[in-house]
């Protein structure tokens, strides 16, 4: 149902897969449709921004994806696992071990060091890793805080907070990583350097899906969907923004 | 999550409110403190009288001249019929399991060395005395048959008399005047220590019956063979609620009163009687002891309301712990293990605290304490679980929370 793959992207197989997904919510007597009948594919190791005007249902749709929340119909296949089914403990070694989060505010803990945040998701693993403070360390130098290990998130820039919040995401070698407007609390010249940290771990493989209301970070993405009223309004695949001349 | 890990969370939280932790666990330090405090009162009360029930001699019974009963009035000092050693010979041959008898006649008088005097306890004795009391001397000899028989002039002194007259040196052997007749200190009786009454029982001096009969007591006030009260040992096999049975059912055949006419004596187990009120004193502890662990329940709800605000001030927290795989249980035990730590804390605080103030009783107010392991323990077992009891709710909210709900919260 995608338009054929265009452009380098080489398809890996389906990693997300929507089908005709509702949700609803009530408040009082009134029903409001969040999603009104989604469907969509995202291949493995994609690139997709998602846009749309606000309260078109991306956030939504992030939270369905992210197993964060359960459509109120259809079916969500996440990694070849209809997640419609899972219960709280299912969703929540989904959470862990398949999906990375990113998120607009970041989501710090206030009193805890830059370690120890991206620590936490591995201390939920089953199993977990031997050497927790050692991956962690790993995560941190990749998304370039290797000297900011002992900072508090007060003591860190908005930029360098996401990073850690990204390092955090990326704890469990997570095959998606979600990310809802990861960049909105950032001026454009820390916005830039955190989609060139996303455009680098899309090319080692992660499948990346990003929420934004700004074209030029949108245009970092191989594939955009647009939503409006709780539908897909338009899907189409673009040549990604490269990495501008050498610094 | 390990529980480790939870406890180093907890700690990081409880730090993080520090001096909220510490209001919060107050109602614990006390419910822990006083619980460990009443019953390190009551047991050391309880070990006091046990010791004195082991002074007063074990297997023993005592008959009393006179009608004495536990609650009532004594019948009036005219009207009792003095024992006698009829009596006591009666008893020693005619009760199975009887090892030993003794009558104690009691006066009071000065006793003279020198130009040192010292009033004190005089009572004249036979010679079993010593051992139905479980009394031995400590230097010297015992008073004997042949003392009794020959009314001699021989005295056994206890350690406060000794210590009176005889300011480090050797009494025995030495000669004292008691009433102007010349007495040599044949023994020095072993510490006793204090009786529950609080008299000094080595403020004494024993001397034999008969000498007692016909020099120190006014011929007035004693009747040729009267022997005071009676100290009865019995052995091991006799079960002491017959052998006074028994004896009362002699002395009453002896002393010519009817079974419903009134007794005029008394046979009483005095190590019966303090151990029932040694029985009072503890079950009284722990009483007081249970009534203040009502304190650990108000602290509880202390420990549960701080913990819901907890879990409203940390939502987002729970919310992201979640959105990296937290599950219900794990959060759930994260503030089960916050409640708990947060009573530990109090109660190690409390068991402090409590120990150190029964400490200070014991050294200010000279009142035995005994401040037991197994205390310590159940008080911080019982903080424990007023820590699940209380955290249990806060934790099930906490746990509840909708992920993305819980992000958003502000
Ligand atoms: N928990 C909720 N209860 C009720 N309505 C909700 C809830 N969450 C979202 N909605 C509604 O669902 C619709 C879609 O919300 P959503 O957050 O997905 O929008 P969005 O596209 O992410 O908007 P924005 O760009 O502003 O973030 C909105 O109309 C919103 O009011
Ligand atoms: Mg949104």
């Amino acid at each position: 149902m995608n338009p054929v793959p265009e452009g380098r992207h080489v398809s890996n197989g389906t990693i997300i897969q929507a089908r005709d997904v509702v949700k609803l919510y009530k408040i009082g007597e009134q029903e409001l449709r969040a999603l009104d009948g989604v469907s969509l594919e995202i291949e493995a190791g994609d690139f997709v921004a998602i846009m749309g005007a606000s309260g078109s249902g991306k956030s939504t749709m992030m939270n369905l994806i992210g197993g964060l929340d359960t459509p109120t119909t259809g079916r969500l296949f996440i990694d070849g696992g209809d997640i419609s089914q899972l219960d709280a403990d299912g969703l929540a070694e989904l959470r862990n071990r398949t999906i990375g989060f990113v998120f607009q505010q970041f989501n710090l803990l206030p009193r805890t060091p830059a370690l120890q945040q991206v620590m936490l998701p591995l201390l939920y693993a089953h199993p977990r890793p031997a050497d927790m403070e050692a991956e962690a360390r790993r995560r941190l130098e990749q998304v370039g805080l290797g000297n900011r290990m002992e900072h508090l998130p007060r003591q860190l820039s908005g930029g360098q907070q996401q990073r850690v919040a990204i390092a955090r995401a990326l704890a469990n070698n997570p095959k998606i990583l979600l990310a809802d407007e990861p960049t909105g609390a950032l001026d454009s010249r820390t916005s830039e350097e955190i989609m060139l940290l996303f455009a680098d771990l899309n090319r080692q493989g992660i499948t990346v899906v990003l929420v934004t209301h700004e074209a030029d970070i949108a245009a970092w993405a191989r594939r955009r969907i647009t939503f409006r009223d709780g539908k897909v309004i338009s899907d189409e695949r673009q040549a990604p923004r490269v990495r501008e001349a050498a610094q | 999550m390990t529980v480790l890990d939870s406890v180093l969370v907890a700690l990081t939280a409880l730090r993080a409110n520090l001096l909220r932790s510490i209001l919060t666990t107050l109602g614990i330090v006390i419910g822990v403190a006083s619980v460990i405090i009443l019953v390190a009162v009551g047991n050391g009360a309880a070990g006091e009288v046990n010791r004195q029930i082991s002074a007063l001699g074990t297997n023993m019974l005592v008959v009393f001249p006179d009608a004495m009963r536990v609650m009532g009035r004594s019948s009036g000092a005219g009207t009792a019929l003095p024992l006698s050693e009829s009596d006591l010979t009666a008893v020693r041959d005619k009760i199975p399991g009887v090892v030993g008898v003794s009558g104690q006649l009691d006066e009071s008088a000065a006793v003279v060395r020198g130009n040192l005097n010292w009033t004190t306890a005089i009572s004249g004795v036979h010679p079993d005395y010593t051992s139905v009391r479980d009394w031995p001397v400590s230097e010297g000899r015992e008073i004997t048959a042949q003392d009794v028989q020959t009314a001699a002039r021989v005295a056994l002194i206890g350690p406060t008399v000794a210590r009176q007259l005889f300011p480090g040196e050797n009494p025995v052997g030495a000669e004292i005047r008691i009433k102007n007749v010349p007495f040599q200190i044949v023994g020095l009786l072993s510490v006793k220590g204090q009786s529950a009454m609080g008299r000094d029982q080595d403020d004494v001096m024993l001397i034999p019956i008969t000498t007692a009969r016909n020099r120190v007591v006014g011929k007035s006030d004693v009747q040729v063979d009267q022997v005071g009260r009676i100290y009865v040992k019995l052995d091991d096999q006799t079960d002491m609620k017959t052998a006074q049975d028994d004896i009362e059912t002699l002395l009453r055949q002896r002393r010519k009163s009817g079974p419903n006419s009134e007794d005029t004596f008394s046979v009483r187990n005095l190590a019966e009687f303090m151990r029932a009120r040694t029985e009072v004193l503890s079950t009284m502890s722990y009483l007081l002891g249970a009534t203040s662990a009502i304190s650990l329940i108000v602290g509880g709800i202390g420990i549960m309301n701080i913990m819901l605000v907890s879990v409203t001030e940390r939502t987002r927290e729970i919310g992201l712990r979640m959105a990296v795989g937290g599950r219900q249980r794990d959060i759930m035990r994260q503030f089960l293990v916050e409640a708990v730590t947060l009573c530990l804390f109090g109660g190690l605080i409390g068991v402090a605290l409590g120990i150190g103030i029964a400490w200070l009783i014991a050294h200010f107010a000279s009142w035995p304490v005994d401040v037991s392991l197994g205390v310590i323990g159940s008080a911080m077992g019982a903080a424990a679980i007023t820590g699940i009891v209380f955290g249990f709710f806060p934790a099930r909210r906490a746990a509840g929370l909708n992920p993305i709900d819980a992000l958003r919260s502000e």
